[in-house]
């Protein structure tokens, strides 16, 4: 295999919050190889997002920061790039597509404008050429009649359609690697369908990477060639998207699993998951999971290290019970 | 290619137009300050006489068929001295106008989105600027540069910066935390470039109504400055100097303080008229349904 296209190395971000500074994502190690989907998954507040926004750099100049690790990407560590560099990569080389189409959009703006602006900025286009690239993007996120809509205002779209639009701008300079964070949370499940297909075909035909954020494992199961799980800004497993459904082996991939409806099952099988995230202020010193785990034992007050389940290099697991493993100081 | 793949410039401006034309108070402030313009513009063929002609045999004269508005103390033609006064009043209050709200907005856009210490320092200022009643700051700067055009237009334009800078960095703060934005910066648009393009234009109609209020003022102000003499010099025709003269003689000769009065008061209700209707047609929100 080639090097990876994205490779994340003990990274850390951390908010301060009434003068201290506390970490939102720990020891955050990933690598997307080129032409894969990761999924990050995990709870609202497990420090998916965070990751996204410390990989392209977009946390917030006040109260945030990167305080350690790598993030390797083209042979470059984003982590240590000048804002003027991380400026001319954004939208490059890496796009990233958000959660809200609804406001993502500049109202004044008209769509071809917009994604003719990106095409603009980056390959220094003239404005005639970047509006028929435009279009071509259109027809390509399927918007019906896109040569009438190029010129339309983004509330003449609808939701679904916004999302298309956002999508046609993240690629617009054929990115390497797209970030997207939660794209479809917003979009009805008929829709999100139709977007995640388009995401899918467009990652083939653009020969692109795509780290996928999302909390819904049903979507996890259409989109992901590996899957991370998140808790507390800790990846607590990683491996295949198959491995992980059919084998979850840190017990709060189980609980998350357990958790979620399936057509197959009866639902009265669901289990809902006790307690909540802990807040990055009040971390718990060993595991963070341990006090909402049914597993829990006396060794989990240490904080244990990723490590590979046994005889399974390519699946790791945060955890002492189940990896079996020496805990880390 | 079809007319529907033009780019989106022509477009815009012929939705606004078209709001516009829906608006029929808009028409009225519209067509008010086309008349006043022309009336500016063609000031030297649309006056019937030389407004600074003294004529001592015809002084304070009332309203007849020769000086349809009368004449002043010094037997000119109020109307023709109106004519010509429009073009200083107005050029003062444009020009001024333009200046205060390109600086003021700058130095608000730059506050707002840097925030920090700059914002704090920048804004503390600003407040101290708007502390002063307006036309005291004028007087005081207008005082200070000494009487004439250029220095009153100054004086206009620094009083009334400070009003500016505020209404552009509110909505900058909340501009700047938007998901577009946020999604600009991920595609990488610079700093100036999210100011400029993407977060000036979503609060233009707040300063375009700005603009035309604060237009209408800096006329008023003009005049207030020419009437106390702190403006441009006689025999200059202005319509505030008109009305200093004119108030000497409120008693004997109405004509002489009522016509500019009225002058600056229609130009100022039709500003204010075609600066709300601006801010409907703007909004793209406001006008979907016509734009197709």
């Amino acid at each position: 295999m080639t090097d990876p296209v994205l490779d994340v190395r003990g990274l850390q971000s951390e908010f301060r919050i009434a003068g201290r500074w506390y970490p939102a994502v720990r020891d955050f190690t990933l690598a997307v190889e080129a032409n894969e989907t990761v999924a990050l998954v995990g709870e609202s507040g497990s420090g998916k997002s965070a990751t996204a926004l410390s990989i392209l750099r977009l946390l917030p100049a006040v109260g945030a920061r990167i305080a350690k690790g790598s993030v390797m990407f083209a042979g470059q560590d984003l982590a240590r790039l000048s804002e003027a560099e991380m400026i001319r990569l954004r939208g490059e080389a890496i796009a990233m597509i958000f959660q809200e189409p609804m406001t993502s959009l500049n109202p004044t703006m008209t769509v071809g404008a917009q994604i003719a602006e990106v095409i603009e900025i980056h390959r220094g286009s003239t404005r005639r050429s970047a509006m028929a690239e435009a279009l071509r993007l259109l027809e390509e996120v399927r918007i019906p009649a896109a040569r009438q809509r190029l010129n339309d205002y983004p509330h003449q779209f609808s939701g679904g359609m916004r999302q298309r639009v956002m999508i046609a701008m993240a690629l617009a300079c054929r990115p390497k690697l797209l970030l997207a964070d939660e794209p479809t949370t917003a979009l009805d499940v008929t829709i999100q369908g139709q977007v995640l297909a388009l995401l899918n075909e467009l990652k083939q035909s653009y020969g692109m990477s795509i780290l996928f954020i999302t909390h819904n494992l049903g979507v996890v199961a259409q989109m992901a060639d590996r899957v991370a799980v998140m808790y507390a800004g800790e990846i607590v497993e990683f491996a295949s998207v198959n491995k992980i459904f059919e084998q979850p082996s840190h017990p709060y991939t189980e609980v998350l699993l357990k958790a979620m409806p399936r057509v197959d099952r009866d639902s009265a099988g669901l289990e809902p998951i006790t307690g909540q995230v802990p807040g990055i202020t009040a971390l718990p010193v060993g595991c963070a999971f341990a006090p909402r785990c049914p597993l829990r034992q006396p060794d989990c007050d240490r904080h244990p290290a990723l490590a590979p389940l046994a005889a399974e290099a390519d699946h790791v697991v945060r955890c002492v019970v189940r990896a079996g493993q020496e805990a880390a100081v | 290619m079809a007319d529907t793949t033009t780019l989106s410039a022509p477009r815009r401006s012929n939705a606004i137009l078209a709001t516009l034309r829906q608006n029929k108070l808009s028409w009225v402030g519209l067509a008010l300050l086309a008349a006043i313009v022309f009336m500016a513009v063609f000031a030297p063929l649309l006056a019937p006489h030389d407004p600074l002609q003294q004529n001592i045999i015809h002084r304070l004269e009332p309203p007849s068929a020769e000086f349809l508005l009368g004449t002043d103390s010094f037997g000119r033609d109020v109307l023709s001295r109106l004519i010509y006064g429009a073009r200083i009043s107005l050029m003062v209050g444009f020009v001024a106008v333009a200046i205060a709200m390109f600086v003021g907005s700058t130095i608000g856009i730059l506050a707002g989105y840097i925030g920090g210490l700059f914002d704090q320092i920048v804004m503390g200022i600003v407040d101290v600027m708007l502390a002063f009643p307006t036309l005291l700051l004028g007087l005081m700067i207008a005082a200070m540069l000494g009487a004439n055009l250029e220095n009153l237009i100054i004086a206009i334009a620094f009083t009334e910066m400070a009003p500016f800078a505020r209404v552009a960095r509110a909505p900058t703060i909340g501009l700047k935390e938007r998901d577009f934005v946020e999604a600009g910066r991920a595609l990488g648009f610079g700093p100036l470039r999210i100011m400029g393009v993407h977060i000036l234009p979503n609060m233009a109609s707040d300063v375009v109504v700005m603009g035309s209020l604060w237009m209408a003022s800096a006329i008023r102000m003009e005049a207030s400055l020419s009437f106390i003499g702190l403006g441009v010099q006689p025999p200059t025709p202005t319509w505030g100097g008109m009305i200093r003269e004119g108030f000497e003689n409120i008693l004997t000769a109405w004509w002489l303080a009522i016509f500019p009065s009225l002058a600056i008061l229609v130009t100022v209700l039709a500003l204010n008229i075609l600066g709300d209707a601006l801010r409907d047609a703007i909004d793209p929100k406001l006008r979907s349904e016509n734009a197709a």
